[in-house]
């Protein structure tokens, strides 16, 4: 079937790997160097955002991710207690001090209070931007959500008419739920990939690739992914004798990359909610009829589950279940950023869950700006440890 | 809002009548917890809901007995008993970064609902909004250990800086469009719950009752632009608030609003203040310290300080501080539905935009300076708290002081700090030349502002 991964061919996915490295690492694209058809860059905060709708506008959609673990805080210390999780601090630090100031505007969500506020900072700090909440419902129970959304997207759509002062077409929204279709079904591709041979595709890995799309235009991201799955199928790597884990608690606030390679070092990761505002739509959204419609509904009916989302048919264990069953997991690895309320609440009910369920977990809490990985080294080694020692 | 409450002393000013806020608040506030652990044996259903973005006119229409959990959780701290409550919560594995409130309320479930006002009863039905994100996950908590079903009621909030929505635009109409809709689904589950028949004119007397609270309420706030002020909002304030949520839309609650709107109509009219010569007036931002407010309101009124406005009276009453809003009962629930999402973003989902409110009350209120208690419990208020003081700061020059604590939380209170801080505070506003009270009183009798 494949043929084995050449020299070159790991060397090329080597650089792609680099490459996806060095886009995390930059708050924003340089706003000169835009890709062609794009005339701004409209940011947008985890968890989930209809880029398409971005996209369409000529805007090239750029996930907030925060600062990462190299951002030293000149402004937001004074401006964000210290109660408040990493990457609205980070987000404030970047909005303050120039990084984002490329973007035409910058899109939070109702996910929790915190993020809330990062609009009013943003009305604040940076009025000639585009700032805004996208309410986008906590109750997708009750019939008619569907007409809410669509009404809340719409109001995005000419908001962003308005900025960019050219009209967002039904074609050119149905193109981009095109190309943005093509992009869930090749990340599918990857996370499968992952679980049936987690060995040739580490987290990490995973995660770079994933995350590369918020720093450019989704088509040539699909172009990567194309190139990276087929180098991925082909490399020769063996498996070895590591538990199979899913890692949650990722889904807003990212943990720092060596953290990831701490868990890979031990683990195989089957599968996580890292970045899930990018997969949140998990199966294609339909290509015909009112667009806008097609999206808001898919945000009800074809969707992923995390802590931050209510939603009365996915509870939040069941979907940790699933996961853990689906990708044939030994055991969880359960997290949450430090400060984060919703992260924190459900790590509780999740670990209380396993417990009944025995299902073996590790809780760790994590930051975007640490630094030191000795101690959960030790940790996740031990946890690992001792799952393979069950499973003998 | 009406400003007739703000009218100069009328000639042969009304003695003062035998209605006293704080022990009549105190009385209802019993009564209450009386019902609730009465509940049970009355056969009535229970429900639990939020003070900010509920739809406690719906539950009345099917005379569900409501229970408040973030009250029962300041109980908690007013009645010095938190730390009990809060400890078994993290012994159980909640971390100590959450809201305190939250935790309390785990700790009662823990206690199996014993709490130090009486046993309260489990909820046949949950209503969470989004306003406070922080509602959600305390009410999953509920559905998990409680088996509680829960209906989150999702409020379209303020999107943006500037935000103009007014009565019957299309931003408005469609906003409503989906709080109705999603009224009418709850009605649904009420009728399975309760097994009654939703009745609309239920619904309006209910309304009517708000109406005249709501009307009573607001005056009782721009009572106190007055100079000096009647009442300290974040004292007597806090017990006014607690009847206009657990009181909302009975008759006992609209009396007790009238009896007070008129008792503090009668103070000003005498030219009666909270502190016996006020020399500051300040509007209090953020969330109580309920196990130590006595003493944080003490330290602040020693300097001749009090707390004219507080945002807590707008945010954690209902939000229903505009003379618009208010129910037209002759379509209640359309009318209901277009007044709660308005209400969602004029007094609730402002919060994250808090500069906008502040500065009209700074405005309105006439103060010298403005008190942000922040805390890690509750970030619905205090996450954009320190950015907010510094765009006022440069804007409108006003003096402000940032303490931190926490809601109930006895852990987190030091007092010689805050004590320094605050003393420290009201020197610097010394130096600027505050603290003139004849003169403000002065300009305030002849109506000018102080
Ligand atoms: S990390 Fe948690 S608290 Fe912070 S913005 Fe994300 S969801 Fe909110
Ligand atoms: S975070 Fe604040 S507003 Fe929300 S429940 Fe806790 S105390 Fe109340």
């Amino acid at each position: 079937m494949n043929t084995p991964v050449s020299r070159q061919d790991e060397t090329d996915l080597d650089g792609l790997l680099e490459h996806c490295n060095a886009l995390r690492l930059a708050p924003a694209p340089d706003a000169d160097l835009l890709p062609e058809g794009f005339t701004g860059m409209l940011g947008h905060f985890p968890v989930y955002f209809p880029e398409e709708i971005a996209h369409a506008a000529g805007l090239l959609p750029v996930a907030v991710l925060g600062g990462g673990n190299r951002l030293e805080l000149k402004h937001a210390d004074a401006r964000m207690g210290s109660f408040v999780c990493s990457i609205c601090r980070s987000t404030t630090e970047l909005g303050l001090n120039g990084s984002l100031a490329g973007l035409a505007g910058f899109v939070t969500h109702p996910i929790c209070d915190a993020a809330k506020h990062l609009a009013g900072i943003w009305a604040r700090n940076l009025p000639e931007q585009l700032s805004e909440i996208l309410y986008l419902p906590q109750n997708v129970n009750t019939p008619s959500v569907v007409r809410y959304i669509t009404a809340e997207y719409q109001r995005l759509r000419g908001d962003l008419e308005r900025r960019t002062g050219r009209p967002i077409g039904d074609d050119a929204l149905r193109r981009s739920i095109g190309i943005y279709n093509e992009n869930r079904r090749l990340l599918r591709d990857l996370y499968a990939l992952r679980r049936d041979e987690p060995w040739k595709l580490s987290c990490t890995e995973s995660y770079l690739l994933t995350r590369a799309r918020t720093r450019m235009p989704c088509e040539e991201h699909n172009a990567l992914l194309e190139g990276a799955l087929d180098a991925i199928r082909r490399r020769s790597l063996r498996a070895k004798d590591k538990p199979r884990v899913v890692f949650v608690g990722g889904f807003c606030e990212q943990p720092p990359v060596e953290m990831l390679e701490v868990i890979d070092d031990n683990c195989y990761v089957t599968d996580d909610d890292l970045l899930v505002g990018l997969r949140w739509l998990t199966t294609d959204v339909p290509e015909a009829g009112d667009p806008i419609w097609a999206l808001a509904e898919s945000f009800v009916e074809r969707s992923a589950a995390s802590p931050v989302q209510h939603d009365e048919r996915k509870p939040k264990e069941a979907w940790l279940m699933r996961m853990i069953t689906e990708s044939r997991a030994d055991g969880a690895i359960l997290t949450a950023a430090k400060f984060c309320e919703p992260g924190l609440d459900e790590q509780v009910a999740w670990s209380k869950h396993l417990d009944g369920a025995r299902v073996p977990y590790l809780v760790l809490e994590f930051e975007e700006k640490m630094t030191s990985f000795e101690q959960m080294a030790m940790q996740v080694e031990t946890f690992a440890e001792s799952l393979l020692f069950a499973l003998a | 809002m009406t400003t007739a409450t703000l009218e100069p002393a009328a000639e042969g000013v009304p003695a003062a009548i035998p209605f006293d806020s704080r022990a009549d608040g105190q009385r209802l506030m019993r009564d209450w917890y009386t019902a609730l652990a009465e509940a049970p044996a009355r056969g009535q259903h229970v429900a639990n809901v939020f003070v900010m973005g509920n739809a406690v006119e719906i539950l009345r229409t099917f005379d569900f007995q409501l229970v408040f959990p973030e009250i029962n959780s300041l109980q908690t701290g007013v009645r010095k008993a938190s730390e009990e409550y809060l400890r078994l919560s993290e012994d159980y594995g909640m971390s100590p970064d959450v809201c305190s409130y939250v935790k309390a309320d785990v700790g009662l479930i823990l206690k199996e609902h014993q709490h130090p006002a009486g046993r309260i009863p489990k909820a046949h039905l949950a209503i969470a909004s989004n306003m406070c994100s922080t509602f959600i996950k305390w009410a999953e908590i509920w559905e998990r250990l409680l088996k509680t079903p829960t209906f989150v009621l999702d409020l379209p909030g303020q999107r943006a800086g500037n935000w103009q929505v007014r009565p019957g635009d299309a931003q408005h109409a469609a906003d409503a469009r989906w709080v109705e809709a999603q009224m009418r689904d709850l009605i649904e589950r009420c009728e399975t719950i309760t097994g009654k028949r939703f009745d609309m004119d239920r619904l309006a007397e209910v309304e009517e009752r708000v109406n005249r609270m709501v009307f009573h309420w607001n005056s009782v706030m721009a009572l106190n632009r007055a100079c000096p002020a009647p009442y300290n909002a974040m004292l007597d304030g806090l017990t006014y608030i607690g009847i206009m949520n657990v009181y909302r839309g009975t008759a006992e609650g609209v009396e007790f609003m009238r009896a007070l709107e008129e008792q503090l109509k009668a103070k000003v009219a005498r030219g009666e203040g909270r502190v016996a010569e006020e020399r500051f007036r300040l509007l209090f931002s953020g969330t109580p310290c309920y196990v130590s407010m006595r003493r944080l309101v003490e330290l602040f009124e020693t300097w001749g300080g009090v707390f004219a406005y507080s945002d807590y009276l707008t945010f954690a009453a209902g939000g229903m501080d505009a003379g618009e809003l208010v129910y037209d009962t002759s379509r209640p629930l359309e009318s209901l539905a277009e007044v709660t999402a308005l209400a969602a973003q004029r007094g609730l989902s402002n919060q994250f935009f808090a500069h906008e409110r502040l500065e009209q009350q700074i405005r309105d209120y006439g103060v010298d300076g403005i008190v942000f208690h922040g805390i890690k419990s509750c970030r619905f208020v205090s996450s954009g708290m320190a950015d907010t003081r510094d765009y006022l700061n440069k804007r409108l020059k006003v003096p402000s002081l940032y303490i931190e604590s926490d809601l109930i939380d006895p852990r987190y209170w030091s007092d010689a700090q805050i004590k320094n801080r605050v003393d420290a505070f009201f020197e610097s506003l010394h130096q600027r030349g505050g603290g003139a009270p004849l003169a403000k009183a002065a300009a305030a009798a002849t109506g000018g502002a102080a």
